[in-house]
Parts: C-alpha cells; sequence; structure tokens
C-alpha cells in the first residue's frame, strides 16, 4: 500500500502546480480579452467617467500583478472574495450552483456508467451480432448529433407531451425524488452523450483481450462465454475503462453549458459564462480552479483504481 | 397597425401640475383583451421567463442594464413619477409637482408609504435616493442627466430641485427606471440592499436564475398589484422560452422570434402581444471622418436601403418603417407628416454624383450584440446598396465586447435605442453636439440651437413646430441611418389579462407588468 499512498501525496502536490498555473492562465487570458467589468457593466451606456469611477471603487485601476497577487493571497487564506459584479461572497454564489453542477453529473453518471458498462460487455460478448450493431449505431448516432439537437428532440418528445418538465427549476426545499424528476431530461441528455465513449471502450478493451491465450485457456476448460468475460477479461480491461470514466465524469462536470442553457438548469457552466462575459474575472477564476480540480482529482482517482486493478503495478519496487 | 393618435392630449401646463388627462390612443389587441376589462382578479402566481438576466446582475439601481433588472426592479421599488400606459405622466412617491419657471422643481412627497423593512418614507429617503445617481463618485449610467442639477433640498413634505437652465421637461426625467426610491441612513441608500416601497417584497434571488417575490400587503396603491406572487425567470435560450411558455411553465415571456410567432399562434395556447413604441434600430456614420463627411454621402445610403424589406424580414413585421427620425409614434411632437424616404438607386446615384463618386465602398461594421438580427440587416442593406452603386462590406464583429471596441470606435456600425419618451431626451443624449452617446459625432448648429430653445420654450405650437423643424433636419441632413422601429414583442399565457392599453414607454407595458396585469 505504501506505494500508492506516495503515488497520491506526488500526484497532489503535481495538482496544487496545476492549479497555480491553470490561475495564472486563465487570468491573463481574462486580461487579454477587451474590456473590462466597469465597462461590461455599463455597457452601452458607459461614459469615461462613471467608467473610471467604477474602477476605483472595484480596485481595477490597479495594475495586472498586484490585483493578481491580491486574490492569490485570499485564496490561499481561503477566502475566494467577492464577486466584483454583485459584492456578494463567492463562496455563497458557488456552493449552490456547484450542488447543482455536481448533483446533475452524478445523476447522468449514475444512468450512463452501469449502461454502458452492461451494453459494452454485451455488445463484446455477442460480437457482430445484430444486438452488438444496434447498440453501436444507437450510441454512435447518439454522440454524433450536437447537445442542443439531442435536447430539443427530448424536449418535443417527452415535455412537451407532458411527461417531464423542459425547464428545470429547482429550489432548495423539494424532495429528492422531485429534483430526480426534474432534472430527469437533462441527465437523460447526458446520458445520451455520454454513453458511446464509455461503451465502445468497455467493448473494444474486452474483444482486445479475448484473443489472449490465456482467455483461449479458459474457454478450452469449458467455462461459460459470460464467466469468461465477467471473470476472466473484464478484470484486466479494467484500467482503460476506468480512465475512460473519469474522463467522461469529469466532462460532465464542466463542459455541460449547452445542457445547463437549454433546460434553463442553474449550474456552474453558464454562471462561467456569464462573468467571463462581464470580466468578472474573480468568479472566473474561482469556477476555473474548480474545474481544474475536478480533473485533476478524477484522473488521480481513475489512476489510483486502475494500479489497485493491476497487481503488478502494485508490487513494483 | 394601431388607431392610435398621437399623444397630444398633453399641454404644458397639464404636464406641470402632474395632471392626469387620458390620452384617446388604443392598440389593437387580440379579441380576448378586450373582452377581459371586467374588474381585475386577485391571486395568483405570475411566472415571467426573461430572455435576459445575468449571474452578475446586481442591486445597485444605477447599473441596471437588462429587461431582467428592470422588470425585478419594477416590481420591488416605486419612483417619484409613473409613465402611465397613455405616455402620460402621473404621480407616485411624488403626490404632485410644479415648477414656477422650470428651473426650480418642486416635489411634493405622499405620506404614510413604508418600505418592505417598515421604516417610514421621508423627504431624506427621496432626496439621497436622487444623490445615489449625482456627483464625483458616483457609478451611475444617468449620471449625465443629474449634471445640470446644481442643488437638491428638503424643504418641509417638499423636495426642491435647482437646475442651472430653465427645462420644462425635467419631471420626465424623474420616471426613469434607474430613479427607484430607497430607504437611506446618513444620506446614502444601501445600493445592495432589496428593500423598497413597491409593490412585491423580496423572498428570494439568485441573480441569472430567478427571483420570487410576494405581494407586499401594506402597498398603498389599492387598485394595483393583483398576483399573490411574482417569480421572474431568466431563460435566455429562445427556444427553451416558448417550450417554458407552451407546457405551462411561465405566463408571460419576451423576445420571440419573428420565425416562431405564427406556429405559436397556431397552437392557441398564447396571445401575442405587439406594441409599437419607440424602440428602434440604428446605424450611426461617424460624421467627422470621410466619406461620411459629405452629407451627399449620407444621403445616398439613405436612398439605398429598402425599409419596408427590413421591417418585413427583420421584424417579421412586428415594426414599421422609420424616416431616420429617433422621436417614434409614442411622443407628442412626433413629425408623421414628413416627406418619406423610399427605396430609391435613382435618387442615390444622384447624390453620389453630388458628392463628386461614380461610386462608392465602405465597411459596416456588424454584431448581434447590435439587436437582434442586425447581421441579416446588414447583409440586406449591402444588397439593395448595391443596386445603387454603393458596395457595402459587411464586415462580422463579435458580440462579446461589442459596445467597447466595435461602437463609437469604428466609421459605420448597427446600434440600438431603447427610445425615449420625451424629445429633448432622445436628442440630448444622442444626437446634441459633444454628447456622450452621439454615436454618429454629428454637429449641427442649427440643431443645437433649436434644442435648447426648445427646452425652455412655453408656448406650447412653437415648440411643437421646434421639434418638427429638429426631427427634419436629423433626418435629412444627421449622420445615423434609422430604417425601423421595432414592435415590442411578448407572449402570454391564455388566462393573463391586461388593461387595454399597453404602454409603448418601455417593454413588458413599461416594465409595470407586474402590477398592472391580472388573472383572468
Amino acid at each position: 500500500m505504501h506505494a500508492v499512498v506516495v503515488m497520491i501525496l506526488q500526484r497532489l502536490a503535481l495538482g496544487v502546480l496545476t492549479l497555480f498555473v491553470v490561475s495564472l492562465v486563465i487570468f491573463g487570458a481574462t486580461e487579454l480579452l477587451p474590456g473590462d467589468l466597469a465597462s461590461s457593466l455599463l455597457g452601452q451606456s458607459a461614459t469615461p467617467e462613471t467608467v473610471a469611477a467604477l474602477r476605483r471603487q472595484m480596485g481595477l485601476d490597479l495594475p495586472a500583478p498586484v490585483r493578481y497577487w491580491d486574490w492569490l493571497t485570499g485564496v490561499l487564506q481561503g477566502d475566494f472574495g467577492v464577486s466584483l459584479a454583485t459584492r456578494r461572497p463567492i463562496a455563497d454564489m458557488l456552493s449552490a450552483r456547484l450542488g447543482n453542477t455536481v448533483f446533475l453529473a452524478l445523476y447522468a453518471a449514475a444512468i450512463a456508467v452501469p449502461l454502458s458498462l452492461i451494453l459494452g460487455v454485451l455488445a463484446a460478448l455477442w460480437r457482430n451480432s445484430i444486438f452488438d450493431r444496434v447498440a453501436n449505431a444507437g450510441a454512435l448516432s447518439a454522440i454524433s448529433f450536437p447537445e442542443f439537437f439531442v435536447a430539443y428532440i427530448l424536449i418535443f418528445l417527452l415535455a412537451q407531451s407532458g411527461y417531464f418538465p423542459s425547464m428545470t427549476r429547482l429550489s432548495p426545499a423539494m424532495s429528492l425524488g422531485d429534483k430526480l424528476y426534474v432534472t430527469f431530461l437533462p441527465a437523460l441528455t447526458l446520458t445520451l452523450v455520454v454513453t458511446a465513449h464509455m461503451m465502445r471502450m468497455t467493448r473494444a478493451a474486452i474483444i482486445n483481450l479475448m484473443a489472449s491465450p490465456y482467455i483461449e485457456m479458459a474457454r478450452l476448460k469449458g467455462l461459460s462465454p459470460l464467466r469468461i468475460v465477467l471473470r476472466h477479461a473484464l478484470p484486466n480491461a479494467l484500467a482503460p475503462i476506468i480512465n475512460v470514466i473519469a474522463l467522461n465524469l469529469a466532462y460532465l462536470i464542466t463542459g455541460v453549458v449547452v445542457v445547463e442553457v437549454v433546460f434553463v438548469y442553474p449550474g456552474l457552466g453558464q454562471l462561467m459564462v456569464d462573468s467571463v462575459s462581464k470580466r468578472d474575472i474573480a468568479v472566473v477564476q474561482a469556477i476555473a480552479l474548480i474545474f481544474a480540480s475536478a480533473y485533476v482529482l478524477l484522473n488521480l482517482t481513475a489512476d489510483v483504481l486502475s494500479t489497485l486493478t493491476n497487481p503488478r503495478l502494485m508490487r513494483r519496487k | 397597425m394601431t388607431d392610435r393618435s398621437h399623444h397630444t392630449g398633453m399641454t404644458r401646463r397639464g404636464l406641470l401640475k402632474g395632471a392626469t388627462a387620458l390620452g384617446a390612443a388604443g392598440l389593437i389587441l387580440p379579441a380576448s383583451y378586450r373582452k377581459a376589462q371586467a374588474a381585475p382578479n386577485k391571486g395568483g402566481t405570475f411566472r415571467i421567463g426573461l430572455g435576459h438576466g445575468n449571474s452578475t446582475d446586481g442591486y445597485d439601481p444605477g447599473l441596471w442594464d437588462n429587461l431582467y433588472a428592470q422588470v425585478f426592479a419594477a416590481a420591488r421599488h416605486n419612483q417619484l413619477i409613473e409613465v402611465d400606459a397613455d405616455g402620460q405622466l402621473i404621480p407616485e412617491i411624488a403626490e404632485s409637482w410644479e415648477s414656477p419657471d422650470g428651473q426650480t422643481w418642486i416635489f411634493r412627497i405622499r405620506q404614510g408609504v413604508t418600505f418592505h423593512s417598515g421604516k417610514n418614507l421621508t423627504v431624506e429617503d427621496v432626496i439621497a435616493s436622487l444623490n445615489h445617481h449625482r456627483g464625483e463618485d458616483a457609478t451611475s449610467a444617468i449620471k449625465q442627466f443629474f449634471d445640470p442639477v446644481q442643488d437638491i433640498r428638503a424643504d418641509g413634505q417638499n423636495v426642491v430641485v435647482t437646475l442651472d437652465a430653465p427645462n420644462g421637461d425635467f419631471a420626465y426625467l424623474m420616471s426613469d427606471y434607474h430613479l427607484a426610491i430607497m430607504p437611506s441612513a446618513d444620506g446614502r441608500i444601501d445600493p445592495s440592499s432589496t428593500d423598497g416601497c413597491g409593490p412585491y417584497i423580496v423572498e428570494s434571488y439568485e441573480p441569472g436564475v430567478q427571483a420570487s417575490l410576494n405581494r407586499n400587503p401594506d402597498y398603498w396603491k389599492s387598485d394595483r398589484a393583483h398576483f399573490d406572487r411574482v417569480e421572474i425567470l431568466a431563460i435566455l435560450d429562445s427556444a427553451a422560452r416558448l417550450n417554458a411558455l407552451m407546457t405551462g411553465q411561465v405566463e408571460l415571456i419576451d423576445q420571440i422570434d419573428p420565425a416562431t410567432i405564427g406556429m405559436l399562434e397556431a397552437r392557441g395556447v398564447a396571445n401575442i402581444l405587439s406594441i409599437p413604441g419607440n424602440a428602434h434600430y440604428v446605424f450611426p456614420m461617424d460624421a467627422r471622418a470621410a466619406p461620411f463627411s459629405d452629407n451627399n454621402v449620407r444621403l445616398a445610403l439613405k436612398y439605398a436601403i429598402d425599409r419596408q424589406q427590413m421591417v418585413d424580414t427583420i421584424l417579421g413585421g412586428h415594426g414599421a418603417v422609420s424616416n431616420d427620425n429617433p422621436i417614434g409614434p409614442a411622443n407628442r411632437y412626433f413629425y408623421a407628416d414628413m416627406e418619406p424616404k423610399s427605396f430609391d438607386p435613382d435618387r442615390a446615384r444622384f447624390y453620389l454624383r453630388e458628392a463628386g463618386m461614380d461610386s462608392l465602398t465602405v465597411d459596416l461594421h456588424v454584431a448581434d450584440a447590435a439587436f437582434s438580427g442586425a447581421v441579416d440587416a446588414g447583409a440586406l442593406f449591402a444588397e439593395t446598396a448595391a443596386q445603387a452603386g454603393i458596395n457595402i462590406n459587411l464586415i462580422r464583429e463579435p458580440n462579446d465586447g461589442y459596445w467597447d471596441n466595435v461602437w463609437m470606435q469604428k466609421p459605420f456600425v448597427a446600434s440600438y435605442w431603447g427610445g425615449r419618451a420625451v424629445e429633448d431626451h432622445m436628442f440630448t443624449t444622442g444626437y446634441a453636439a459633444g454628447a456622450t452617446w452621439n454615436d454618429s459625432f454629428w454637429s449641427h448648429d442649427r440643431f443645437n440651437e433649436l434644442l435648447v430653445q426648445a427646452r425652455s420654450e412655453v408656448d406650447e405650437d412653437l415648440r411643437r413646430e421646434m421639434y418638427q423643424e429638429m426631427q427634419r433636419i436629423v433626418s435629412f441632413e444627421g449622420s445615423v441611418i434609422i430604417p425601423m422601429n421595432n414592435n415590442f414583442v411578448m407572449a402570454t399565457a391564455t388566462n393573463v389579462a391586461t388593461p387595454e392599453q399597453i404602454s409603448a414607454n418601455w417593454n413588458l407595458d413599461g416594465f409595470r407588468c407586474v402590477e398592472r396585469w391580472w388573472f383572468a
């Protein structure tokens, strides 16, 4: 177990470094964008005087390195600061949105991961059968359509007929059942979008192993095909599958802004887009850190899990 | 589209006294609206889905800039003066107002009004609310309108405002949506507070998502605010807005894509309201820069645009042709009989020759940030102008940063105006020499002279003449092409009832749908 702990610590240290670089890049990129928060808040009605006054109030007249340093020291003390635009603490703004985003990601993953594993295993088992072809074709067409198109089709079929709401309105007082009901369509859309990738990786990884001598041995022993796949092939195919699942989970957290817009889902993506267009750098930075952390942590988890599934890696000195 | 007569019902004296003579104008509305004129029912939850609203919206009245902020503000705040459905000024927190000379304005403050917090509204609160937009450190978008204000002071139950020069229309400024009356402490309002004296009390608000408000049980207007509860949702995607209305999740939506109006009507689940107002789309030209410095070139371009086609295709018919006139049919001194400019390639060529040119090539910078359909409008313009020997290079700019990097930076661009209830506001804001938003950098001596004269002119007929001459100058010598007035288009669920007349002053019944409408 010692090797794994060392690996986790090393990777966490690297992760912190990654986050630092990400924050620097994001800050630099928003600096390069034309205009700033003061001018975009005032929009068409900005006059040089009011923009200057607003800049003074918000501290935007300070040089960029000074503003970055202030932000960095704040974050290191656990203080994300206040949104420049609304003066609300960023931590408050983010917590509800982050909760919504994670909820939707987990909901979609809870459907998509088992579904794609089962479909993948079955497709590998009945390779080149009708089932295999239909599952492949279905998953690939779902992924080939743009997300918003899938979403509109689902709204047309399931919302306009009154089965599910087309718009997601969440309130803290909702029961879990209600929440699952109102967020069903966005979750289903995301499921359709991510299933193909995971399913095809599962299928490919297993089929790849089916040609190995030890599988042939198992087959010669007279084991049933299902048992061969589940007991002998799948454990060895887990490493690539876990990696693909981690990648898709990260996507579910960071890349769903289109689905959020179509279903009016109050998640982090929309907040990020709003904040970028208004140049509310403090909020952009905080969200970028969350997204980067999600990638770092999920990749770390994937690496740890694939190491654990491979005894050879565990004993390496 | 309408049987409206223009708003001539108001005399200057009536305006000064805050009289509420009702104009005779009426809008054509769907038949169901005409029937729903019984006494308004009380109750229900009114849910509004708006194509605006950002996570960066806040409570500071000086920074309200989109329809979401405006409707949300109208739901919780009052102003000194309200613009009613006919475009007349009526008392709100100011019980009455008068000005002996147009330079000193006295607003009598209503007694017995309380804020949601229970605090009594005082003269000091009003002064602090106005001062929030004024002075060196003010960050308000309407700061410049307070430049002529020399002093604001209390006098018993009155607020007295002194200007540096007479202005007969000053009372109109007090109806501006930024001027919410908020409670003060030590002479300052708290711009991060929701507290107001308006019809609904904020229960919860998440910027860019939704706001929930409950009826203010102590609201001083007894004949307004009929809903028990109002929920305002930000639904940025236009298909999502339509879906929300069709599946009964909201009762009112704005910004409807003209292409979908027919389908929505055919379904019979919604009523379309199309309200002609003063809002207009514009193509300003930099009058300082060649070739636009020559009025012949500007006239050539004005005759090379097919206005009717723009109204038909860009607005889907929900609008009207404008004769390069920023003053609209909802204004008092609108010059309706001005010689129209039809699409006339020969005439455009004639003006080109006058300018000493055989052909002309100009760059037009557009983005849909300017107005929805601006890119298509630019393409249409290029198409018709080509027939007059004018080559318009359409340059598509990004929406992001459009107001910073393109508008008032490039010589020929697209833009929009919400329109103003008062001629002087419109001209002072966008056409006076050196005005901050004079986006064509245009300066015309006679126009500027008239602008100052008309402001303090007391003779109604003379004043009308002056404003009409100004409209003529802007139309034929100005540097802004104004092809069309866009209607305010909205859709409601069939159970929503409205008064017979809906305000053309701003969108959504002058933002006041929350307190003027009810469930049938």
